[in-house]
């Protein structure tokens, strides 16, 4: 597991996931399914602006914007079939949102095994937050570049 | 068995109707003693959703896999689970789940590795129910415990191992898994991420029939006369000879292990759970690329 000190709200989750047994972790993450924030109006109608995360067995699909104070916001549909998708979705979304650019592109490329997940969920699904995780700080290095 | 089988017409086509109900059948039966309904996903909190009202949850990763080794659990545990859940060694079982009853038609392999009697898989499964407007329940699982005896699996006549593969060339084999899979060009489902195997391409002189054609847009299990072209005249597969199939990691496989075994009839059908993720990453065993099968190596 990673040392490097993470962003509050990142640590507040995984401390949030550590601190429940098996079953309970799996209902934290339904929670997040549930809770996966719709896109804001202004995205609603912009299917080329999302990326898909082909990683993900099912149609997940990002987009990561940096606001004028530069914190970044990232934002992702899921289909409901697919809570478990839905759930890593909701986790970055919300872990990610708010915080700086580098403190985006210093996030651990293992936070999601780092959440207490891996005996619970398969090491392919867990791989499709890995990926989506990738994915972010990749388009975020390449909004950086065209801001700067 | 407990509770009556489902006498569609459709059904009766098929080699072993018993095996199959219709949601109509599960929605008029729910309830009746003896029966247990069981939600097997690959998403594994699709369940906690909304699911068929009184259905327990069975997960094919942390339920049937053992946690350590790379089985699946023994007698002691297989018991401890189907008590946990509500279900007897008599109790009628009527599985079904997300993906066209992928991951249920792989639980139900499982139960057979046990020798569970009585169990049957709801034709369509999750997706028929939902999108017929039936009754989902977001109630947590409240089974009443029963006691499974320790029965202990007995894997040879269904399951095969890389050793059995080696000693069945010359006999049919089906790879399952899709064209892209098969010909070498990736080793995992397109849109699945990439899943721990060295080499791509298939089985010598595999066949491939890509296990989702056995089933229909409504997720239901396509005809007996449709399921006759694809598997006997196409595939060429008719019962004559002992036939080995395989996927990614065996779950693929034992949807047209169902079909085979229970839909056409054919006698000795084998799921090689290993597959490609064993057979892709062993050493010194043969392997063709391409679309074509190739010819079988010799039996060893």
């Amino acid at each position: 597991m990673s040392t490097v000190d993470l962003p509050g709200q990142l640590a507040e989750i995984r401390e949030d996931f550590l601190a429940l047994e098996q079953p309970d972790r799996l209902m934290l993450l339904l929670e997040f399914s549930n809770e996966l924030p719709e896109l804001p109006e202004r995205y609603r109608d912009h299917p080329d602006l999302f990326e898909r995360v082909v990683e993900c067995q099912s149609p997940v699909f990002i987009f990561v914007e940096v606001d004028a104070e530069r914190a970044v916001h990232l934002y992702a549909t899921a289909p409901a079939e697919s809570p478990t998708t839905r759930g890593f979705a909701s986790i970055l979304a919300q872990g990610l949102d708010g915080l700086s650019v580098d403190e985006v592109l210093a996030v651990p490329d293992d936070y999601p095994q780092s959440i207490g997940l891996t005996q619970a969920v398969s090491p392919l699904r867990l791989r499709g937050m890995t990926a989506m995780l990738g994915r972010t700080k990749r388009q975020l290095r390449e909004r950086v570049a065209a801001l700067d | 068995m407990t509770v009556p089988t489902d006498p569609s017409e459709t059904f009766s086509h098929y080699a072993h109707p018993e095996r199959l109900v219709s949601t109509e059948w599960l929605q008029a039966h729910l309830g009746t003693p003896g029966l247990v309904v069981v939600e097997s996903d690959e998403d594994v909190i699709l369940y906690e959703t909304g699911h068929i009202p009184g259905a327990v949850k069975i997960d094919w990763h942390t339920d049937l896999n053992d946690p350590v080794e790379r089985d699946y659990i023994d007698g002691a545990g297989f018991a401890a689970l189907l008590g946990r859940k509500g279900i007897s060694r008599d109790s009628t079982v009527v599985i079904y789940g997300d993906k066209s009853n992928w991951w249920a038609a792989y639980a139900l392999w499982v139960f057979t590795l046990f020798g569970h009697e009585d169990v049957r898989l709801l034709d369509g499964g999750r997706q028929k129910w939902i999108d017929e407007g039936r009754d989902l329940t977001r109630d947590r699982e409240a089974a009443v415990p029963a006691e499974y005896p320790v029965v202990e699996r007995s894997d040879a006549p269904i399951r095969a191992f890389k050793d059995d593969v080696l000693a069945h060339f010359g006999h049919p084999l089906v790879d399952v898994r899709s064209p892209e899979e098969y010909s070498g060009e990736r080793t995992t489902a397109p849109a699945y991420p990439e899943e721990g195997a060295l080499r791509a391409g298939h089985i010598p002189s595999a066949v491939s029939v890509p296990w989702a054609r056995a089933a229909a847009e409504d997720a239901t299990f396509r005809s007996r006369a449709e399921l006759d072209a694809i598997y006997r005249d196409e595939a060429g597969l008719n019962g004559d000879e002992p036939v080995i199939a395989y996927c990614r990691i065996g779950e693929r496989s034992s949807h047209t292990w169902f079909v085979l075994t229970h839909l056409l009839g054919l006698e000795n059908v084998r799921n090689y759970d290993g597959s490609w993720t064993e057979w892709g990453s062993a050493v010194r065993v043969p392997i063709v690329q391409g679309s074509a099968p190739g010819t079988a190596p010799a039996a060893r």
